[in-house]
């Protein structure tokens, strides 16, 4: 008996030790993004982000100058009681003592610096990267080294609110065209009503792939390209089949005497579908439209396409994107920024889990 | 107006009024459309202008969009109620489902048959002719089609060009013969795991926290993972950093050759650590459904826990890998984000998509590209078949 127990706390340690495994491993790159976009610019390009950690650092305790000892660098010396030659000490040798020393600069000029082991956290952090990516002037930095470095900003403010202009209406649209279809496919009989439903189905799985050049080519003969028109009608076409699907199976399922006795105390289709359908619709509709939010807000080859290279139009992904391929090494820049596109749909993440896992589920097979 | 009044509660109105609301009615069916349209159009330059701080543009941009399609259906349907009562019914499932159809048709159904048309030209796509001109002069048409087709060779070059086939060879083996079964399996994994642990739900969100994150975003994430210095500086990517204490040589992982094609496994990492979340909570949910007995019985029985769960599990469960595999393949066909931000499908990771958007738009080989995009359409046809197979089967309709 008492070994069935031991066993059965050995298999929760083991299922719960590789499961605490699987998530830091998830984790760990999320991490090291968050906690770099708060370092200083010039600790992010030297040292990795872990270094935030308490470890072991050589610090500098003291200097000598070689000449005043009077050492010969041509051959081995005899320093701190230790004899090393230059070429050792170049790369550092350890004294019995637990010192390090280094040879810095030159075999004529250079001193040797005596170095410590400490444990240190390098936990000094900013807020000058968000400021950076966000307002768009210029930067002034000052290296240790004393000389000042100008670094221009970007520019993400513009680009959030693009985002939040492209996104919103892109989103609603579509809820509110796939629903009045969705009713009308659920509630009305009209001719051809399978037919085209059947279609609706076969444009599940298109790739959107296929619509982008000859949508282009009509948006440039109606003047509609780089406009936020276009891209709303574009996210609600793609999103359109699928939002017609799920709101269709939930429409459809609603409870039929209700209905029936509103048409009978004399409502039309028209109120029966504001007052009734979209309040009781509100599970579908929120599981869609966050689904349909976060898609749009992350979408990036759609924007590419229909907003075109317009600075002023671009939204967070384009943004973003363009850092990697311009400024591929601002690493201030891109963690920040890579953060500041990825708080809102953490946030709705947060905050509407069901909702989200729910449309995710069933929002995967978009095209 | 009294007069009016008494007389249409009491009687059917004369024929002179009659005439009147019926020309009032007609005013207003024409006017208010005309002043909606008036005000939309205005909103539509005022956002063209962009002249406005960001901030309003935003709220204008978001109230005019949402607004103005609010409008628009309230004012048809407004006008199909003032139809006579038969002409309503008539009308108006076309004003509920007629705006979805035509933008579906427009944005979906139409471009493919517009694309396949596109295929068989070349760079410049088919020749400026009208479409009325098969009706008109019919021999003129088809003597200018004939003049400009290609034919088939765009999809002769398709399957033959060098760039195809490694986008081909990337997809096929590294899509979707690698990165589809380790998400699954990944998935899995950790349902299998937290189904058993008191920290289910932590466990889960966690892991399926990347799908909340952009492809660019994930992008950035693992190019900084991945970023390299040189031998003499300290590296601060993760990847390097490990590998450098281990003893190895620090490299720029995905876009390092001399590895190839096997560089394209540093992008696969990125897609399974996006899309796992999604097949653990599929499973995760089937799971749930096994009954509890099968399993108890099992254990009674001696089974071990592997046991259980390839032989109980895994067969109770089948319905659900198919379709987490099916939508996972369909996902990893089209990868475009991922592979154009990390390398610009530079170094050998070229995938069909990427191909497709460089032909399309950055060398603008029109034929070339909507020929890409056709294959694309085809490879997902047998999914749209089964959906279409198991709609007429549910036949709730």
């Amino acid at each position: 008996m008492k070994s069935a127990r031991g066993q059965k706390r050995l298999n929760s340690f083991l299922i719960n030790g590789g499961l605490a495994l699987l998530v830091i491993i998830w984790l760990i790159p999320v991490f090291g993004l968050l906690v770099s976009s708060f370092r200083e610019r010039f600790a992010i390009q030297t040292s990795g982000w872990w270094s935030i950690f308490p470890h072991r650092e050589w610090q500098v305790v003291r200097t000598i100058d070689p000449k005043v000892l009077n050492l010969d660098a041509s051959g081995p010396m005899s320093v701190e009681a230790t004899i090393a030659t230059f070429e050792q000490l170049r790369e550092g040798v350890e004294t019995p003592g637990g010192l390090r020393l280094q040879w810095v600069g030159n075999r004529r000029l250079g001193t040797i610096e005596v170095q410590q082991q400490v444990w240190v956290m390098n936990i000094d952090f900013t807020l000058d990267n968000y400021k950076q990516v966000w307002g768009g002037k210029d930067f002034e930095y000052k290296r240790p080294d004393g000389t000042v470095e100008i670094i221009p900003g970007d520019d993400f403010s513009v680009a959030v609110f693009n985002s939040l202009a492209v996104s919103i209406p892109a989103t609603v649209i579509p809820i509110l065209i796939a629903a009045f279809a969705a009713y009308g496919f659920a509630w009305m009989s009209f001719p051809g009503r399978k037919g085209l439903f059947i279609m609706v189905i076969a444009l599940l799985v298109v790739p959107l792939q296929i619509a982008l050049v000859p949508i282009l080519r009509d948006y440039s003969k109606l003047g509609l390209n780089g406009t936020f028109l276009a891209i709303w009608l574009a996210h609600t076409g793609f999103g359109l089949p699928l939002a017609t699907y799920l709101l269709f199976n939930y429409i459809s399922t609603l409870p039929r005497e209700t209905l029936e006795s509103a048409f009978i105390d004399g409502a039309s289709h028209f109120t029966v579908f504001i007052r009734l359908i979209l309040p009781l619709s509100v599970p579908a509709l929120a599981s869609f439209a966050i689904f349909q939010f976060l898609w749009v807000w992350n979408d990036y080859l759609v924007a590419l396409i229909f907003l075109g290279s317009d600075p002023n139009l671009q939204v967070v992904t384009m943004r973003l994107a363009n850092i990697v391929g311009d400024r591929g090494q601002d690493w201030h820049l891109l963690t920040a920024g890579a953060f500041l596109t990825m708080i809102l749909p953490l946030a709705v993440f947060f905050s509407l889990q069901r909702y989200f896992v729910r449309g995710m589920m069933a929002g995967s097979v978009k095209g | 107006m009294q007069y009016y009044e008494k007389r249409a509660e009491h009687k059917p109105m004369s024929t002179g009024a009659k005439v009147i609301a019926f020309v009032l009615r007609l005013a207003l069916a024409i006017i208010i459309p005309l002043i909606a349209f008036y005000v939309l159009y205005q909103g539509f330059l005022f956002l063209r202008g962009g002249d406005a701080p960001k901030g309003v543009v935003t709220v204008v941009a978001v109230i005019w969009g949402v607004g103005g399609v609010a409008l628009l259906y309230w004012i048809f349907n407004w006008l199909v109620e003032l139809l006579p009562s038969d002409w309503t019914a008539r009308l108006q499932p076309f004003v509920f489902v007629g705006p979805a159809i035509a933008i579906l048709v427009w944005y979906l159904a139409l471009p493919t048959v517009r694309n396949f048309w596109i295929s068989l030209f070349g760079r410049d796509g088919p020749p400026p002719v009208s479409f009325n001109m098969l009706l008109t002069n019919p021999a003129e048409f088809f003597s200018l089609i004939a003049a400009s087709t290609v034919g088939l060779t765009n999809y002769v070059a398709v399957f033959t060009d060098r760039g195809m086939r490694e986008a081909f060879r990337n997809n096929i083996v590294f899509w979707i013969m690698i990165a589809t079964p380790l998400t699954v399996a990944m998935g899995l994994l950790v349902a299998v795991l937290a189904d058993r642990s008191k920290y289910e739900k932590v466990a889960k969100s966690l892991i399926f926290l990347p799908m909340a994150i952009s492809f660019v975003g994930a992008s950035v994430i693992w190019n900084f993972v991945y970023e390299v210095k040189p031998v003499a500086l300290p590296q601060i990517g993760l990847l390097n950093a490990i590998v450098v204490a281990l003893g190895g040589q620090p490299h720029a992982w995905p876009a390092y050759t001399d590895i190839a094609p096997w560089n394209n496994l540093f992008l696969v990492v990125i897609v399974i650590w996006l899309q796992a979340g999604y097949s653990m909570v599929l499973f995760s949910a089937a799971i749930k459904g096994v009954p509890e007995e099968i399993i108890e019985a099992a254990r009674v029985d001696g089974a071990k826990e592997v046991q259980i769960f390839f032989k109980i599990i895994v067969p109770q469960i089948m319905g659900t890998i198919i379709t987490v595999t099916t939508t996972v393949v369909i996902f990893t066909l089209k990868i475009f984000d991922v592979v154009w931000v990390m390398t610009g499908g530079q170094f050998g990771t070229d995938v069909i998509a990427t191909q497709f958007y460089r032909q399309s738009f950055i060398a603008r080989n029109a034929g070339y590209g909507a020929a890409i995009a056709i294959v694309l359409l085809i490879a997902v046809i047998p999914v749209m078949l089964y959906n279409l197979k198991q709609f007429r089967e549910g036949q709730a309709f």
